[in-house]
């Protein structure tokens, strides 16, 4: 029998001498590759190590021991006020559900943007592929941008509120998702694409009934876990006069001492708050998932 | 009815499909078989505007429906129908979903995407289903159908597109030798009871005897072979697979053998 299954020329077999010292070849670089990573690794390590030195003036050392000082204080005086701490968690719910829902919205305004522009970003489901880069590039500067500062210059054009924040976070979030998204639209399965391409579908179509009952479930995770991270950011904008427990937290520590059962009452709310979305997420995650191996 | 005119597909320097030319007047079945990388699959997808032809016509009643573009290419897509080897369902949807995909482009985007087809629309649906024997499976995903089922599916969809013309890339190449009867019995009766015009890629050359009206080989892009059943002969095959004198066409023949004419002409070959 003729073997016809290497190459175009029948009964032609591969060299396999050749084979060999190539495949040894192939380990000896992959080799000499981790070697040189390391040597980087360790360059960086010790570089990075020395500046903080230099910068430091010999105080980061002396400093060490103190770095629990503040976290003791603020514990020891919450602990002699434990029968205060409920009617504190509270007085402070309003405040928490005004950070909650700044979050969310934002995160639902982000997360919308971030389908579209993942799907015109990604390779093989773009709607126009020659403006990739440019999508790719207005996610990029849309993550650059930390949330803090765009709500920093919109506080002077719009003034304090939630509605600064929502745009600030919900910008941020749009480029994050949509790098995300992106990512794991990649992995798509394009056949189900292609059948639809195959009856004459418009791009619309195919994103909808091609490559999203495919992806839902891993981009609700990722927006699942987006909101707990704007939760967190929602309640740092408080402290530049977005309003909500950013700013309660805020007055609370620049009381200082006399109001630090307060503090602790805020970051354990906070704490809570992020425990209960992740289970909620958890949990309706699972289900999407299951529900499709059904 | 078809006219293909020296059809030119390039990938870099390499002609996948190289100068293709041939016409189908009546709504015939037509095999087209070859070595895999002969350029079967891409002259199907250009047929479907999958991808873009390089060079040459293909006209369909005269009008070259390689010049179309946008809504209008769509337009041809919906009436050209396309079964793939993979199926290419959308695998969490159910059954009748899939098979309604198939009118997407004469419906409004909305309703599609929000499922609201009417009532006859998924009654239509529902009697195709009916017509290949897999009704009961309409309210399944189509993910957890077997590969025949899923096939089935997939010509439902195309039949709900009410084509003229159906391309079949390998429809039956990764099926197993019972369902891939099936298949292509219904692929066959379509063709015969409903005169659309059946192009199918095959891999088996037994599938090809007994099925098509017509087989064009092809070999490097190029057509090679084109003609009747019966003259598709051992040596035929031999030089359109490029294969030397130890080639076995039933060493790896997947269909389960029948007394057919296709198969008495076979023996009487190996006879003589």
């Amino acid at each position: 029998m003729v073997d016809v299954a290497f190459g175009p020329e029948q009964g032609q077999r591969p060299d396999l001498s050749n084979n060999r010292e190539a495949y040894l070849d192939l380990v000896r670089r992959k080799r000499m590759y981790g070697g040189i990573l390391l040597v980087i690794f360790i360059a960086l390590m010790a570089s990075g190590w020395s500046l903080a030195e230099d910068r430091n003036a010999g105080g980061f050392l002396e400093g060490l021991h103190q770095i629990f000082d503040f976290p003791a204080e603020v514990f020891a005086e919450a602990w002699q006020k434990l029968d205060l701490l409920p009617g504190i968690f509270i007085a402070h719910i309003p405040a928490l559900i005004e950070t909650l829902n700044i979050a969310a919205v934002a995160t639902l305004l982000g997360a919308i943007a971030a389908v579209s522009l993942s799907l015109l970003a990604t390779r093989g489901l773009a709607r126009w592929p020659r403006l990739i880069p440019v999508f790719r590039r207005t996610m990029d500067a849309l993550r650059a941008v930390p949330e803090i500062v765009i709500a920093l210059v919109l506080i002077y054009i719009l003034g304090g509120g939630p509605v600064p924040a929502v745009i600030a976070i919900a910008l941020h979030t749009g480029g994050a998702l949509g790098k995300l998204f992106s990512e794991v639209a990649e992995n798509a399965d394009l056949k189900p694409v292609e059948g639809l391409a195959s009856v004459g579908a418009n791009w619309s179509q195919r994103m909808w009934l091609g490559v999203i009952p495919q992806v839902a479930p891993n981009w609700l995770s990722y927006a699942l876990l987006r909101f707990e991270i704007n939760v967190r950011a929602s309640a740092i904008l408080g402290f530049v006069g977005e309003g909500g427990i950013g700013h309660d937290l805020k007055i609370a520590m620049q009381w200082g001492q006399g109001r630090y059962d307060e503090v602790v009452a805020i970051f354990l709310l906070l704490f809570l708050t992020i425990v209960v979305i992740d289970q909620v997420s958890d949990h309706y995650r699972h289900k999407l998932v299951k529900g499709s191996q059904a | 009815m078809l006219e293909v005119r020296s059809v030119t597909r390039m990938f870099g320097q390499k002609a996948a499909v190289d100068n293709v030319s041939f016409s189908v007047d009546s709504p015939a079945f037509v095999g087209i078989i070859g070595r895999s990388g002969a350029g079967k699959s891409t002259f199907l997808r250009l047929m479907n505007r999958l991808i873009d032809a390089s060079a040459g016509e293909i006209l369909v009643d005269g009008r070259n429906v390689l010049a179309l573009k946008g809504g209008e290419a769509r337009a041809w897509q919906a009436q050209c129908a396309m079964v793939f080897q993979q199926f290419n369902l959308v695998p969490r949807m159910d059954v009748a979903s899939n098979v309604l995909h198939g009118i997407l482009n004469r419906r409004s985007t909305m309703q599609a995407m929000f499922s609201l087809w009417s009532r006859a629309d998924i009654l239509k649906a529902l009697d195709i289903l009916d017509r290949l024997g897999i009704a009961e499976q309409a309210p399944k995903r189509a993910e957890a159908l077997s590969g025949g089922q899923q096939q089935r599916v997939a010509i439902a969809r195309a039949l709900m597109q009410d084509p003229r013309i159906i391309l079949a890339d390998e429809p039956i190449a990764s099926l197993d030798p019972m369902n891939a009867q099936i298949v292509m019995d219904a692929l066959k009766k379509i063709n015969v009871e409903d005169g659309r015009m059946v192009i199918a890629n095959l891999h088996t050359l037994d599938t090809a005897r007994r099925y098509c009206d017509r087989v064009i080989g092809m070999r490097d892009g190029r057509i090679v072979f084109d003609g009747t059943p019966d003259q598709l002969s051992t040596g035929v095959a031999r030089e359109i697979y490029r294969a030397d004198d130890s080639f076995n066409e039933d060493a790896t023949s997947t269909s389960i053998p029948t007394d057919t004419r296709a198969d008495r002409s076979f023996a009487d070959v190996m006879l003589s």
